[in-house]
């Protein structure tokens, strides 16, 4: 476990069970991994970006929501199968709590105006994590034609033309690391 | 009850393995079983239980959470809920062990490289969406923009900002 010892201060399971609980129960308007990026990259620098980043673009290929699959690879860089294992509940057990909670007053809140206008507003903030982490995630792609165009492809793929996500990873998937493993080699 | 809860795990477990992304991708499978196949509840409520993932915290999946609640109550709640996390959770964990334990080896970079792209593409797209969907034209995109703002150059805690964001909508629709 060489990487383990890369990291300065190491991490308690319990600290990582209580920040993804904090992320958890705050993290109104969603962009869920923006604030992972926001915690663990940016403020606290116990992972590096391209460790995030590697990290990210398996969560988005692979099956699985990414909050959950980006919680495990965090904890588990961190600090092995303990860490992914409080990584994972802390993001998912107390959330789960208290939407239950929510469900149970909603139809009160949603009467009051106020309730649309404050969750629309913090949505919107919100936008500004996953746009940060965007923006990163685009500067970090190789400066390469192949790898530009693959990005931009995908773009227009799923925000233009909204192709289903499945069909852009199992088709865009397999020809990009083709294209990788020959323009490497 | 056991019945119903061995239905509520056969939706979830097939839909686990086809969510890509966020969990966004698999709402409208979801409904379909839920509300037409095995009409668990109306169209109504599923749209009411939508609405409550959006607005609480936490990962928006915790959709399949709420749906097991209302389907079969607390047990119900938990076997959604293993359902839809579970088996992709250890499929990405086993994931997680492999690139821990190859560190560095070649395919390892070259899935890397070429994943990465895409994750951007995706996750820039995602974001694209969001802003076409967002509601309350000109003030919502300013706060965008000045919260995208802030996080590139200050070390903002961004609960402050989704306060803050929140603030700004509930104050100007007070003056407007």
């Amino acid at each position: 476990m060489m990487m383990l010892d890369e990291v300065a201060d190491r991490p308690t399971a319990l600290q990582l069970f209580l920040i993804f609980t904090r992320i958890g129960l705050t993290s109104f308007g969603g962009g869920l991994s923006g604030w992972f990026w926001r915690e663990f990259v940016q403020d606290r620098k116990w992972l590096t970006e391209d460790e995030f980043l590697n990290g990210l673009a398996l969560s988005q290929a692979l099956p699985g929501v990414n909050v959950t699959n980006m919680a495990i690879w965090i904890g588990y860089r961190l600090l092995g199968t303990r860490g992914a294992l409080a990584c994972v509940a802390g993001i998912v057990v107390p959330a789960a709590f208290l939407i239950v909670v929510i469900a149970m007053v909603f139809s009160a809140l949603v009467k009051f105006e106020v309730t649309h206008l404050a969750l629309e507003g913090a949505a919107a903030a919100a936008i500004g994590l996953s746009l940060t982490m965007g923006f990163t995630a685009a500067r970090r792609v190789r400066r390469k034609p192949v790898p530009i165009a693959i990005m931009i492809a995908t773009f227009v793929a799923i925000g233009i033309f909204h192709l289903p996500l499945i069909w852009v990873v199992l088709i865009g998937g397999p020809i990009s690391i083709f294209l990788a493993y020959h323009g490497a080699a | 009850m056991p019945a119903l809860l061995a239905a509520l795990a056969l939706v979830f477990l097939p839909l686990s393995f086809v969510t890509i992304g966020g969990g966004q991708t698999i709402v409208s499978d979801i409904h379909r079983q839920v509300v037409d196949v095995h009409q668990w509840m109306t169209p109504a409520q599923f749209v009411d239980l939508f609405a409550i993932s959006r607005m609480a915290p936490g990962p928006g999946s915790l959709l399949v959470t709420l749906i097991g609640w209302q389907v079969a109550g607390p047990w119900g709640a938990l076997v959604a809920s293993l359902a839809i996390f579970t088996p992709t959770a250890l499929l990405f964990y086993g994931v997680a062990r492999l690139w821990t334990k190859y560190k560095g080896a070649r395919w390892q970079i070259v899935i890397e490289a070429g994943l990465r792209p895409i994750a951007a593409g995706m996750i820039l797209s995602a974001v694209y969406v969001l802003l076409q969907a967002l509601d309350g034209g000109w003030p919502a995109r300013a706060i965008v923009f000045a919260s995208t703002a802030c996080l590139m150059v200050t070390r903002v805690n961004p609960l402050l900002l989704i306060a803050c964001g929140a603030a700004c909508f509930v104050v100007t629709s007070m003056i407007i």
